[in-house]
């Protein structure tokens, strides 16, 4: 998994793309990834007009392509477990560089790993053109429980404090003269992770003190702020309408 | 690791979705139980936090790798089962914001990681505490115990959705061989660190440690029957 990038992906920019509602943008990238994870396998060409689709948005909304390939590093841990799928997967075998592997499991790798870079990208700019404040009110709008998006707002607000604090941490140890090299060392990062525990514990109980001193009685009195306008509503809606095009388009050739 | 969209396919993931919604909403009203209504945003806000920075303290294993804690079963064992769910649940929202995990794979996600980790390692932890001696450092081996089940729990529950929904044809005795073989492997560590780090919390701050609220107040009551009596 991925560690160290608390500060996010946001590309602040001035583009249409940037300033289309949060919950707009949100309900269009999982419709859109819907109708990608609904094209039958093996459909190449649909995958294709899709990625098209996305550079589309990533031109519109001024994002260097160069940052979003970038960032698709996270998905390299499942890359590895899909090429593993074709010498699993039943089915024929077939001969490729010498390997024997299953041919529609070679097919469903291909297209797992299609349909999760298309998901990646996806991701990737939808944080890229949407503040994580925005995205977390956008969820509000979208009537996800209240109580989770503060929790969640919690957590961003200070993960940057307590990955500082992690740090400090280890800059501590490290001064003096701890270097973590086998499974001994597990006892005193073990400690590390006790230690800070109780302090986000006891950050948590004063940040309550704090919040009830200012009149705190378990609702933010911000509330998830007006609706968005019909016009992004119908603008958001040409991307999934668009991909169910390319979806329908494509399964009028190959049927 | 994550699972990505295209893995499961439509209609299981939006399956897994109302799964995980209904989840947490159950741990949104069992976390109001274990921290008291209002405390909840903020304690829980924290507890997130603390889990989301403990994924990126490495801890080395062999040859130059190192892994990291899940934290399912620690969050669960130090601040209730519900908020561990919660915690966990909101962690992998808020990676969402990172790219890490797919947007229609977040039930998916969620019904792997967040419930059957700290459900099932709760389970456990209840009846290891039933087997254990009724003192507070038997909350450590009910810990390791219930990392040790919780991380294969959650590998097999993928494979269960798998079977439901997976879009490639790869034999289910296979698939759940490999994942509960590599996972049980993952479970060790983990529950070494787990236990680790429950004891280390509760040898400065029993009270903070949930699992141990019954037996750190009999444990007080005691030494105070103890104390009176002589």
């Amino acid at each position: 998994m991925s560690g160290g990038h608390a500060h996010g992906g946001h590309l602040p920019r001035d583009s249409p793309v940037h300033r289309l509602p949060p919950e707009c943008k949100l309900l269009a990238a999982v419709a859109f990834l819907l109708v990608v994870v609904s094209t039958p396998r093996g459909w190449w060409p649909a995958y294709a007009g899709y990625a098209v689709l996305l550079a589309a948005v990533a031109g519109l909304a001024r994002v260097p392509v160069g940052t979003v390939l970038r960032r698709t590093v996270v998905e390299v841990p499942f890359v590895l477990f899909a090429v593993a799928i074709p010498f699993v997967a039943r089915g024929p075998r077939i001969e490729v560089l010498g390997l024997s592997v299953s041919r529609p499991g070679l097919e469903s790798a291909g297209t797992i790993l299609a349909k999760a870079t298309l998901g990646v990208l996806t991701s990737i700019l939808l944080v890229a053109t949407t503040e994580q404040r925005a995205l977390l009110a956008g969820l509000e709008r979208l009537r996800l429980p209240p109580r989770l998006v503060q929790i969640a707002a919690f957590m961003l607000r200070y993960a940057e404090v307590i990955a500082a604090e992690l740090r400090r941490m280890r800059i501590a140890r490290e001064s003096r003269c701890f270097r973590a090299r086998s499974v001994r060392a597990w006892r005193p990062l073990a400690h590390a992770a006790g230690a800070l525990f109780v302090r986000c514990y006891e950050r948590g109980e004063r940040v309550h003190l704090a919040m009830l001193s200012r009149g705190y009685t378990g609702t933010m009195p911000a509330g998830p702020g007006a609706a968005a306008a019909p016009r992004s509503w119908a603008a958001v809606a040409v991307l999934p309408a668009a991909a169910g095009l390319v979806l329908a388009a494509v399964g009028t050739v190959l049927r | 690791m994550h699972v990505p969209d295209g893995f499961i396919d439509g209609p299981v993931s939006l399956g897994a979705g109302v799964v995980a919604a209904a989840a947490i909403g159950v741990a949104l009203r069992g976390s109001r139980r274990e921290l008291g209504d209002e405390k909840v945003a903020p304690l829980a806000g924290l507890v997130a936090a603390f889990v989301f920075a403990v994924q990126m303290l490495n801890f080395p294993v062999a040859a130059g790798t190192s892994g990291h804690l899940l934290g399912g079963v620690l969050a669960a064992v130090l601040v209730g089962p519900w908020t561990g769910v919660l915690c966990v649940a909101v962690v992998l929202l808020v990676q969402l914001f990172f790219a890490d995990g797919g947007l229609t794979a977040y039930g998916v996600n969620v019904t792997c990681m967040a419930v059957a980790t700290a459900l099932v390692g709760w389970l456990v932890f209840r009846l290891a505490l039933v087997v254990l001696p009724r003192r507070p450092g038997s909350v450590v081996p009910a810990a390791f115990l219930a990392a040790l089940v919780s991380v294969p729990a959650a590998a097999l529950a993928f494979t269960g959705i798998y079977a439901l929904g997976g879009t490639a044809d790869i034999p289910l005795g296979t698939l759940a061989a490999a994942m509960v073989g590599v996972h049980v492997l993952i479970g060790i560590g983990e529950a070494v660190i787990t236990a680790l780090v429950v004891s280390s919390v509760l040898a400065v701050r029993p009270d903070l440690v949930h699992g141990a609220r019954g037996l750190v107040a009999a444990r007080r009551e005691a030494a105070l029957r103890s104390a009176v009596t002589a």
